[in-house]
């Protein structure tokens, strides 16, 4: 394939999809970008399974924290709900002496009752969720020294450790292991399968669809992200325990939020509450839910926290609500309510997780890492909201929605299809 | 309507449409600015008001006969251009004297020593408020205010500056008859003064009342512009102008049996959150097939009543039953209400009835998810189709269904909440003011939809504040006035003397504000 019809393909693929796959591009650009800064660092099997350990609880708060904001809410207490929820798992487990299975479900309950006391506040009682959950990052953090009496609780049993650390049983072939290169293949041939059966949905429903070449593009480019994670994977120590969890995580959720009556009804409340309100939505029911989602989801990062450091300490979490929000808003979550998916909070969480991971490999300050992230966080949201005013449509149409000066989008905006 | 040159011409204006603009405002007069959804009306104002700066657009726009380039709306304003908005430009926190000199505040000192001198405030806001007919205490919050007197307040701000032009964008059209009135008597006062209005309206006897001229716009082009001294100004004239077409009928043929009462409410009262009594001991039936008018002046409780009937989500349930097939349903939610077959099409779509970001496909099955899915699992490619089926029965104007509903023009809108509940299959569907804002060519075909929704054993209770359209589309026509169902007429025997009547017959009051069509 010679290069002018390969740039036409990639024009065409990207025409209007810039919201969709910017941030799955802007990963990629920082993936390459530390790789070469690292001097081949980054991609290394060790590491690449280190970046999947590390960020795994902010990956699972991050796709809790998508819903929160696609409900149109927020949720600022989730690192000291994972204090709290963490400190009582490590207290079962290494004081109590009860086994995984059983400090497992507890914790959830545990994380789910929390979600379900600020759900009520904000859901039932119609309080700002900036305010409840406010208060629940001071209460839960209070109740956390509480507990913990200000000192560190471990370590953990060896179980609750191969949650956050340990690999999958695995058959090794010249240092290769295959439980990860099987599960790549399939995760890859579904994704396609699911790509490819939208991409006929469209074409026979007569909507407009990427060119084949873009397909195929698109295609291969998913599968070989995919099979060449998995590799590294296979060529160090395997699947991790937590990478199980979270592929089953994020499937599950994706799923939901795209194929489900609920998970429409999540954006549906998010997008216009009282619209949604009066097409037959429990709108306060489902703001409740995804609440008490978020704290059970807590619970498990608290778990799978306490598990990776193999102690309880009081301040774990601080900060973790704030990069559950940045990759939320990074992934395209909108701060209106009503936008973004799960895939987006995953992209989101692994574009901070490779920046976090790339800058302490070059050896850059946390000064800087901060500051950097902070700009990452600001340019992702500007460029989502500039580009969407400037996507075709996107200017509203004359005669509609006129009368707001501010909405105007400057000349040369699109004419909307009027009618 | 002078000898004079025109204050304000548009000479070849040219944006976003093929078509070109020209407009010629006289001296002291009303010229009335008609057209379709699309048309090119909201371009042009904002061409007008510099919002779309010079550069943006081809053509010229000359005052007083020199050429003049805005690049925002200060420019316009110090031409004397001022515009009063579709959607209220108020902050309602802040005092109806704070908002009448917003961005024009009366100040003592001058350059950064300057801070604003209360008592000209409030004595100049109170003789401005005067003008324009308002009495309101200038200290209130303009949020105490209804949508009537926000209006005022808008145009006494707008008057505040030295005002030549005045551009009005559908001002009346959240005004009821009482108000909407008045806000034209203050254009003919205007008027007389001198001041020239630009009346951009979609309820065209409004237009034919005041304007002196009127100039039609199709697809961004001026087709015509009548002139009331030569007898060119009727409704008829204006419509054909909009559309291009004669429309010979503006109400669809009825189709279809009216059958046996599917749902009967009976006593029903519900109080406003704030306790006061909003509708009172309200009944009424609705048959198979049956389109049942609700008319009644604005506060008369319709809405409330609407609402509140559909699963109590406003105000305060006090008594009341509804019968469905003769069996008593209560409805707590609106969930429950949709279950039990009844829909409920508000009358603010924006607020209340669509996600302006989602695309127009997820807006239309959302209240019937179940039938585009298996055992809890959406089907994409059905959904789909239901969706271009939906969108091909509402004649919904789009580009392709994954396409955000906010882009859409009103009435296309107002279709795509109207396919939402023809998708649910309803027993009963409430309309709550269905064609408001909309323009002519789209309320055919709302009108439409409605008739073959009632024509497939749906009964449909049609709340409108325009009698023409409850003549039009309705078999009976209940009226309501002070919470109070006041009377039911069959449309055969109704006209709009008789239901103004009824409207009006409070307590005591004599139905005295009865206003006839002109033209």
């Amino acid at each position: 394939m010679n290069a002018p019809p390969m740039a036409a393909a990639l024009r065409t693929a990207l025409r209007g999809n810039v919201r969709r796959y910017g941030m799955v591009i802007a990963l990629a650009v920082i993936v390459v970008l530390f790789q070469i800064l690292t001097g081949g660092l980054l991609l290394r099997p060790l590491n690449v399974t280190n970046l999947l350990l590390q960020n795994s609880y902010v990956l699972i708060l991050a796709i809790g924290m998508m819903m929160v904001i696609i409900t149109g809410h927020i949720d600022l207490s989730v690192g000291s709900v994972v204090a709290f929820t963490g400190a009582l798992s490590a207290i079962m487990l290494a004081e109590w002496g009860l086994p995984l299975w059983a400090v497992l479900p507890l914790a959830l309950l545990l994380g789910a009752a929390i979600g379900a006391w600020q759900g009520f506040w904000v859901a039932y009682m119609g309080l700002p969720a900036f305010i409840v959950t406010l208060a629940g990052m001071l209460v839960f953090r209070g109740l956390t020294l509480l507990v913990l009496g200000g000192e560190s609780v471990g370590p953990l049993p060896e179980s609750a450790r191969t949650l956050a650390t340990g690999f999958l049983p695995d058959v090794q072939v010249g240092g290769v292991h295959l439980v990860p290169l099987l599960l790549g293949a399939v995760v890859a041939a579904v994704l396609v399968r699911v790509q490819y059966a939208a991409r006929a949905d469209r074409i026979r429903l007569g909507l407009p669809a990427a060119s084949p070449a873009a397909a195929w593009g698109g295609y291969t480019a998913t599968a070989a992200a995919v099979l060449a994670f998995c590799g590294a994977l296979a060529l160090h120590r395997g699947l991790p325990v937590v990478g199980l969890l979270l592929l089953v995580l994020i499937t599950g959720y994706a799923f939901v939020m795209r194929s489900t009556p609920a998970g429409r009804r999540v954006y549906a409340t998010g997008g216009n509450e009282k619209a949604a309100m009066l097409s037959g939505v429990k709108t306060r029911r489902t703001a409740f839910w995804v609440f008490v989602n978020m704290g059970a989801l807590s619970a498990l990062a608290g778990l799978v926290f306490s598990a990776r450091l193999n102690l309880a300490t009081p301040g774990a979490g601080t900060m973790f609500e704030l990069d559950a929000i940045a990759a939320a808003f990074i992934g395209g979550a909108s701060a209106s309510g009503g936008t973004g998916t799960v895939l987006g909070a995953v992209v989101g969480a692994l574009v901070m997780g490779v920046m976090n991971n790339g800058m302490s490999i070059i050896g850059l300050g946390v000064d800087w890492q901060q500051a950097i992230k902070g700009l990452v966080l600001l340019a992702a949201v500007a460029f989502d909201i500039l580009s969407k005013r400037r996507a075709p449509g996107g200017g509203r149409p004359a005669g509609d929605r006129a009368g707001r000066p501010e909405k105007v989008p400057a000349a040369g905006a699109a004419p909307g299809p009027g009618g | 309507m002078s000898g004079g040159p025109p204050v304000l011409r548009m000479r070849g204006v040219r944006k976003e449409f093929p078509g070109a603009v020209a407009l010629d405002v006289g001296e002291a007069e009303i010229h009335a600015l008609t057209g379709e959804n699309g048309a090119g009306k909201s371009t042009l104002v904002k061409v007008l008001s510099g919002v779309h700066p010079h550069g943006s657009y081809t053509g010229e726009v000359l005052v007083d006969g020199e050429p003049r380039r805005f690049t925002g709306t200060a420019d316009s304003e110090r031409a004397g251009i001022a515009i009063i908005h579709q959607e209220l430009a108020l902050v309602p926190q802040l005092t109806v004297a704070e908002n009448v000199f917003l961005g024009n505040e009366r100040v003592r000192g001058r350059g950064p020593l300057a801070r604003v001198d209360w008592g000209r405030t409030t004595v100049e806001a109170r003789r401005l408020l005067a003008r324009v007919g308002l009495d309101a205490d200038p200290s209130a919050p303009v949020s105490e205010l209804g949508v009537g007197h926000r209006q005022l307040v808008e145009i006494a701000k707008a008057v505040a500056k030295p005002v030549r032009v005045l551009i009005l964008d559908e001002p009346t059209s959240a005004l009821n008859e009482e108000e909407s009135a008045n806000l034209l008597r203050l254009l003919l006062e205007f008027k007389e003064r001198g001041i020239s209005s630009i009346l951009i309206s979609h309820r065209l006897n409004e237009v034919v009342r005041v304007a002196d001229r009127v100039t039609v716009l199709r697809d961004g082009r001026s087709v015509e512009t009548l002139d009331a001294a030569r007898g060119e100004v009727d409704e008829e004239r204006i419509i054909r102008g909009m559309v291009g077409r004669d429309l010979e009928h503006r109400y669809p043929p009825r189709t279809g049996e009216v059958g046996e009462i599917r749902f009967e409410v009976r006593d029903w009262t519900v109080d406003r959150p704030d306790r006061r009594r909003a509708v009172d001991g309200a009944s009424l039936t609705v048959r198979r097939g049956e389109i049942v008018g609700l008319a009644g002046l604005m506060g008369a409780g319709r809405t409330e009543f609407a609402m509140n009937l559909f699963g109590r989500c406003y105000g305060r349930y006090v008594r009341g039953t509804l019968h469905k097939d003769g069996r008593e349903v209560r409805l707590r939610d609106p969930g429950e209400a949709v279950a039990a077959g009844i829909a409920y099409v508000p009358e603010d779509r924006k607020e209340l009835g669509l996600l302006l970001d989602a695309p127009i496909r997820d807006n239309l099955t959302l209240a019937a998810l179940d039938r585009v899915g298996r055992r809890g699992v959406l089907d994409a490619a059905r959904e789909a189709v239901a969706a271009e089926e939906l969108r091909t029965r509402m004649r919904v104007k789009c580009r392709d269904v994954a396409q955000a509903v906010g882009e859409l023009s009103g009435g296309n809108q107002q279709k795509v909440v109207l396919g939402r509940w023809v998708f649910a299959r309803p027993d009963l569907l409430v309309l709550d003011e269905p064609t408001r804002g909309v323009d002519v060519g789209a309320k055919y075909e709302i009108y439409q939809a409605v008739r073959e929704l009632a024509a497939e054993g749906a009964g449909v209770l049609l709340i409108s504040s325009e009698l023409p359209e409850l003549l039009g589309m309705c078999d009976r026509i209940h009226t309501m006035c002070e919470g109070r169902v006041t009377g039911c007429l069959p449309a055969s025997r109704a006209d709009q003397e008789s239901l103004m009547r009824l409207m009006t017959r409070t307590a005591g009051a004599p139905p005295g504000t009865t206003e006839r069509r002109a033209g």
